[in-house]
């Protein structure tokens, strides 16, 4: 017989899980489990500053490994703060598992001191969520929200216990199992059959990889059925780098930020293979313009996404590594020679980027040069932005993965801890951060854990001292009132950073900045660099919210284009 | 293997009256907030329900009168997605439970 309280028997539940890391902060309602956690020999805990920031970092450890990641908040403000991480975590399902604090079980619905209802508010937002009324509910209750939060198309599952829990005695004769990932349903052969057949049909084939590729962990897959069958390969941001960017069918980012190129050539295919993606509404613009030539097949673990927006054909209902995996034998083996040729035409034509943008000293040959020095095996985490739409278009991501951004929700702050955790899982690893000023201002408070853990990171500060993709939308769509998108005050980031008793610099307007790349690359342990970047530099081409894909402003040889 | 909730579809009598879908929950206090939580966050119309505890108040079974003929299969792949859903019939043509309920109002 095992005898314990609550909170001992969640550690110990959870270090049987596996975890290493637990991002949190303590309050009242959870200071049991801080005093079992204090006890652990095999959990590290890592004190955030705020409770979002735990949240995210949680987030990153759990982005970058795929295993996931395990957040601590207290009752009240400790657990309203950690949501915005979750709903993140939610939006692009990502798994993580977060332990809230609560008011003892005889006060809730009394209005207690810090209680609010941690449930209710976590139901729209989770993939699963509990309140636990007795502490042997535990016992089941732990390992099914890892095994919910990795299973099918994971997610957060939140844990909402009460003092009285954490505190109480429970005793059992034997441990459970630890929960992990099921087996994931497989599509069906008589479907498979079809969208082969589709495929091997179709002229003007696109084939677009999605969040669910990386989860899934299908990139050799992907990379298979898209080589033998010449399919040119759009990505959504999500699902970025599990193509390699250099690889020859790759058409990078599809959407709202994409190369003129790869909208364009979506416009023309006769068939659209979206593969672990959901036809959100920033990749695929107004939606029934989208592809409006093209039959769809749909691959998703999620019935619920398929059909949700656009009708697909054929729906692969199942993991998609097994569906891509038995498509590649059935599948022919074809050139696409004149389908290709008209796309590279179209990429010579409206390219990405003009090779005078990628000059060091433009938001394009900064992300460039520290791509350079960072090599390939970095992590990069981003924030909310142009930065990070700058970043999206032109990194060389090379491997799932390898990019770490809030996709569903767009949640400026999410970068700092993002990468921190990115950081804490991977120590021989350097994590590359692209922030804005404004995304930075988020969750600056995380610069003293990354010191504090002597994370590994590199943030790199594009300073346009600006809300610079709402100024973009002003300037774009409001008649150029800029108002509540410019600040008022010139921050000196590197002094903060300097603070906070970490490494910075801030590139002069007129510095050699591949040198100070250079410098600060060769940091050990955090560093933060501020790059000024002008107010002006807009993230094009751009799909204005609302319209058809067929309508960019912007970007590379846009007047040569008679749309 | 990750399993949602079959759906079992029972055509029972004809008529006009809206579709019922009949969940088998697990009963505890947060299956209700979920219910209904995904309704009004999905925006599909939930005009009447009906909850009674079964089997030892374990697990409760409730009807869902939706008004969604657009989005039905979407509400029933959403509801099936709820880890607190054991398993749903559809009523196309309605069910009596709430013709019975009518003589109370
Ligand atoms: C938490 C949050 N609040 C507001 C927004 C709306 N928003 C989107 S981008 C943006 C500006 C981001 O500014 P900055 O981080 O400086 O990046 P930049 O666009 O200048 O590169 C804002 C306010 C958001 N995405 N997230």
């Amino acid at each position: 017989m095992f005898t314990m309280n609550g909170a001992q028997l969640i550690v110990g539940l959870l270090e049987r899980q596996g975890i290493t890391t637990i991002a949190g902060i303590p309050g009242g309602a959870n200071l049991p489990l801080y005093d079992a956690l204090y006890q652990s020999t095999r959990i590290r805990h890592v004190l955030c500053r705020h409770e979002q920031g735990a949240g995210f970092l949680a987030q990153g450890i759990a982005r970058s490994t795929g295993a996931a990641g395990v957040c601590f908040a207290t009752s009240g403000p400790g657990a309203t703060n950690i949501l915005t991480a979750v709903a993140d975590a939610y939006l692009d399902s990502i798994p993580i598992v977060c332990i809230t604090g609560q008011v003892p079980s005889a006060l809730i619905g009394t209005d207690a001191f810090q209680e609010v209802d941690t449930y209710g508010m976590s139901i729209p937002i989770t993939k699963h969520n509990y309140l636990v009324r007795s502490a042997d509910e535990l016992l089941r209750i732990i390992p099914k929200a890892f095994e919910l939060a990795l299973s099918g198309r994971p997610g957060p599952v939140l844990i909402d216990v009460p003092k009285d829990i954490q505190t109480a005695t429970v005793s059992f004769a034997e441990w459970p199992e630890p929960g992990c990932r099921q087996e994931p349903p497989v599509a069906d052969q008589a479907m498979l059959l079809e969208a082969a057949a589709m495929i091997n049909r179709a002229r003007r084939p696109i084939l677009c990889l999605g969040g669910g590729i990386i989860h899934a962990g299908a990139a050799e897959e992907a990379r298979a059925v898209v080589e033998k069958g010449s399919l040119p390969t759009a990505m959504t941001l999500m699902g970025l780098g599990s193509l390699p960017a250099g690889h020859s069918l790759s058409l990078g980012m599809l959407g709202m930020h994409a190369a003129r190129s790869t909208n364009m050539a979506l416009q023309d295919c006769d068939l659209f293979i979206a593969a672990g993606a959901r036809f959100d509404d920033r990749a695929t613009g107004k939606i029934v313009e989208f592809c409006p030539a093209a039959h769809i097949i749909h691959m998703d673990i999620d019935p619920s996404e398929v059909s949700k927006l656009k009708n697909a054909h054929v729906g692969l209902v199942g993991d998609v590594k097994e569906s891509l995996g038995r498509l590649l034998p059935l599948i022919g083996r074809d050139e696409r020679k004149i389908w290709r040729n008209r796309i590279e035409l179209l990429q010579e034509l409206y390219p990405m980027a003009s090779p005078a943008a990628i000059i060091p000293d433009t938001p394009y040959g900064l992300i460039l040069k520290v791509a350079e020095l960072a090599g390939e095996e970095c992590f990069v985490a981003t924030d909310v932005g142009k930065h990070q739409m700058w970043t999206a278009q032109v990194y060389p991501f090379n491997r799932p993965r390898q990019l770490l951004t809030s996709g569903g929700l767009g949640t400026m702050g999410f970068g700092l801890p993002a990468a921190i955790g990115a950081s804490l899982a991977h120590p021989e690893r350097p994590v590359i951060l692209f922030t804005g000023d404004g995304s930075l201002q988020m969750n600056i408070q995380e610069l003293a854990t990354a010191v504090e853990q002597q994370a590994n990171i590199k943030i790199i500060v594009m300073n346009n001292n600006s809300l610079g993709l709402v100024r973009q939308q002003q300037n774009l769509f409001y008649e150029r009132q800029f108002f509540a998108s410019d600040f008022r005050i010139d921050i000196d980031f590197a002094a903060i950073a300097k603070g906070f008793g970490m490494t910075a610099f801030n590139a002069a307007v007129d510095c050699r900045l591949e040198s100070l790349l250079e410098r600060v690359m060769a940091v050990k342990g955090p560093c933060l660099v501020n790059v000024p970047i002008a107010k002006e530099e807009e993230v094009y081409p751009m799909v204005p919210p609302g319209a058809s894909n067929s309508f960019m402003l912007g970007g590379c040889n846009a007047e040569k284009c008679g749309c | 293997m990750q399993k949602n909730a079959d759906v079992e579809r029972r055509q029972v009598r004809a008529g006009s009256a809206m579709m019922v879908l009949e969940l088998t929950v697990n009963n505890h206090p947060g299956v209700m907030s979920h219910i209904c939580g995904l309704f009004s966050r999905r925006a599909y119309n939930l005009e009447g329900i009906v909850c009674v505890p079964i089997a030892n108040g374990e697990i409760s079974r409730m009807w869902l009168q939706i008004n969604e003929e657009q989005k039905l299969d979407q509400v029933i792949k959403q509801v099936q997605k709820l880890p607190d859903v054991l398993g749903i019939v559809r009523h196309d043509a309605g069910h009596e439970i709430f013709t019975g309920l009518s003589t109370f109002v």
